[in-house]
């Protein structure tokens, strides 16, 4: 890449001089983030508070905030916090455990196993609603109804209601999540160094407490991290409800959520000033509920100390 | 975790646990294949079950995935492979570039880019969602694989990991570039590059297998049956007449199969690259 900056002209003498290329490389950025990150989020903020009609669009005020307070509203909510919740109380402990387990030397095998726990991970969430969907089947054949016939109960449509309904989604979160979640740990307590527990063995800590003297608040990092991107995950939870009631529109709403309800607002009924309101709602919602949850683990550590 | 060795007792248990846990991942995947080797009118009026039933078995399902009916289904293949490939490319060639004028150079305005990057990492794409549906209307890029890619092309996640791993590179090979007469950019194709290719090992795997497998914002941007990717296009088929679960059910089993081949082959990139926020947290 030699050149000779005396015949290029003074453009390309700028553009390969140092002072230059680090914009050159940043670039990219600049432009996805101006065209793609800023001007949507000014224009969903502008939006919430407009009625959006082809061609014309005028300012409403705080209406469609307003509006939020209906029925659908807070049966999306009221659905994602459930489910968070849900898979908040299986998809901390359950995997933490599991990798402590794993992680152990006198575990044979644990490479397979970490593996096999891992694979469902990687299908689609398409591919796994159309799995559970089947196996959650409404007839007597089905997987879940003969789990059912075998301990003495009758066969029941499982999509129908709305607490076999959350069962079904949460069963499906945990064999999607459990195992990426048991990689976090494991590559948490990697970081653990050993002879921490040696010295603790040393001092008569039995295992009990060296797992919660040691391993808890060692993993404390991790864990926080797995907490927060899954309250995130857990209130942006759409697709799992899609695949699971073949499309947007469950019954009585049992499986709507939040991005559903901006999805149906925003572009089903193509009211994309108040599905902006739903969504920075819906922001909201998640920003307090993580600022409370790292608050509550910062107080945690300060009283640990 | 437990220094001395526990108890061989102890052991079998949690052995034959780990075995009961790993039969209930697999076993959706059992069920699954299962279904697709049975007719599927007799997966629509039973249910997926579990019995073998071993006369029903056969592979017409996968004969039919490639028959002149199921065209749309190598169509939608096609077009997932096609929008996987070019995004991923795209997205490394582009992040790799901005994670390494992040890591490498002092410039005026490096701080607030980096904290932009993060900004964009903590705000939830679907918030985002109806803006840029409009925008894309207004871009004419309904409809277009250009539509589903341009818009994430440059992702904060890979941008965030390069420039962790540029950090580690060493700036000599920097000061020997400039001092053999490379230009900056030369610098960077010719030498840095290739001293990240682990990194690119793990992003690679990591952007590719999401753009395999995402959902919602195709669904947003893909309206005409032949622009569908595999999961849009799946999706559709999920009809309550169940009249496609032959595609369904067997073009299910091929979606997963190229990523279970890659993960074989590449575990390692599979966990450094997904555990990239985990363990920086």
């Amino acid at each position: 890449m030699k050149e000779g900056p005396k015949q290029a002209g003074a453009a390309k003498q700028l553009f390969y001089s140092q002072r230059v290329a680090p914009y050159v490389f940043v670039l990219p950025f600049i432009l996805s983030f101006l065209i793609f990150f800023a001007y949507p989020v000014v224009s969903t903020i502008l939006m919430s508070f407009q009625e959006v009609l082809p061609g014309q669009t005028r300012f409403i005020g705080f209406d469609n905030y307003e509006r939020l307070w209906n029925d659908s509203f807070f049966t999306a909510l009221k659905n994602n916090t459930r489910y968070t919740i849900w898979t908040l109380l299986i998809l901390i402990p359950l995997p933490l455990v599991l990798a402590v387990f794993l992680n152990s030397k006198a575990m044979r095998w644990s490479g397979f196993f970490r593996s096999a726990l891992f694979i469902p991970t990687l299908t689609s969430v398409v591919v796994a609603g159309t799995i559970f969907r089947l196996i959650f089947g409404q007839t007597d054949l089905a997987v879940m109804n003969m789990l059912r016939h075998a301990f003495g109960f009758e066969t029941i449509n499982w999509l129908a209601d709305s607490t076999t309904g959350m069962f079904v989604l949460v069963v499906l979160a945990t064999w999607r999540y459990a195992g990426i979640n048991l990689i976090y740990f494991l590559s948490g307590l990697q970081t653990i160094p050993q002879d921490l527990y040696e010295s603790a063995e040393i001092d008569g800590a039995n295992r009990w407490n060296r797992f919660w003297r040691i391993t808890v608040p060692l993993l404390k990092p991790v864990t926080i991290y797995v907490i927060t991107i899954s309250i995130y995950g857990g209130y942006a939870m759409f697709t799992e409800s899609y695949m699971l009631w073949s499309g947007n529109h469950s019954p009585n709403d049992i499986g709507l959520t939040m991005l559903g309800y901006i999805y149906r607002s925003g572009i089903e009924k193509n009211e994309l000033g108040f599905g902006s309101s739903i969504g920075l709602t819906l922001l909201a919602i998640m920003l307090v509920i993580n600022i409370i949850q790292l608050k509550f683990f910062g107080l945690f550590k300060k009283e640990e100390d | 975790m437990a220094v001395k060795p526990s108890s061989p007792w102890e052991r079998l248990l949690l052995f034959l646990l780990f075995l009961v846990l790993a039969a209930l991942a697999l076993f959706p995947f059992y069920c699954l294949v299962l279904g697709s080797l049975k007719p599927s009118k007799e997966l629509l009026r039973l249910g997926l079950n579990v019995r073998l039933q071993p006369e029903l078995l056969s592979f017409d399902n996968y004969q039919f995935l490639f028959s002149e009916s199921a065209r749309k289904y190598l169509l939608w293949y096609r077009n997932s492979v096609v929008v996987t490939v070019v995004y991923t490319a795209g997205c490394l060639l582009l992040s790799s570039m901005v994670g390494y004028g992040l890591a490498v150079y002092r410039f005026f305005g490096r701080n607030l880019i980096f904290v932009a990057v993060l900004f964009v990492m903590m705000v939830p794409v679907e918030i985002i969602m109806l803006p840029l549906y409009k925008l894309m209307i207004n871009l004419r890029m309904i409809d277009t694989f250009r539509g589903i890619i341009l818009p994430f092309i440059v992702a904060p996640l890979p941008i965030f990991f390069f420039r962790q791993y540029a950090s580690g590179l060493p700036k000599d090979f920097l000061d020997a570039g400039r001092i053999d007469g490379c230009s900056e950019y030369g610098i960077f194709f010719r030498i840095m590059l290739p001293l990240m290719a682990p990194a690119f090992g793990a992003m690679a795997i990591l952007q590719a297998l999401a753009s395999w497998n995402s959902f919602v914002w195709p669904m947003i941007v893909l309206k005409t049956n032949e622009m569908l990717t595999l999961p849009i296009g799946l999706a559709s088929l999920l009809t309550p007449y169940g009249n496609n679960y032959d595609i369904l059910i067997a073009g299910s089993v091929l979606a997963i199969v190229p990523i279970l081949i890659i993960f074989v082959f590449f575990q390692r990139y599979f966990v450094s690259g997904l555990t990239v926020g985990g363990v920086k947290g």
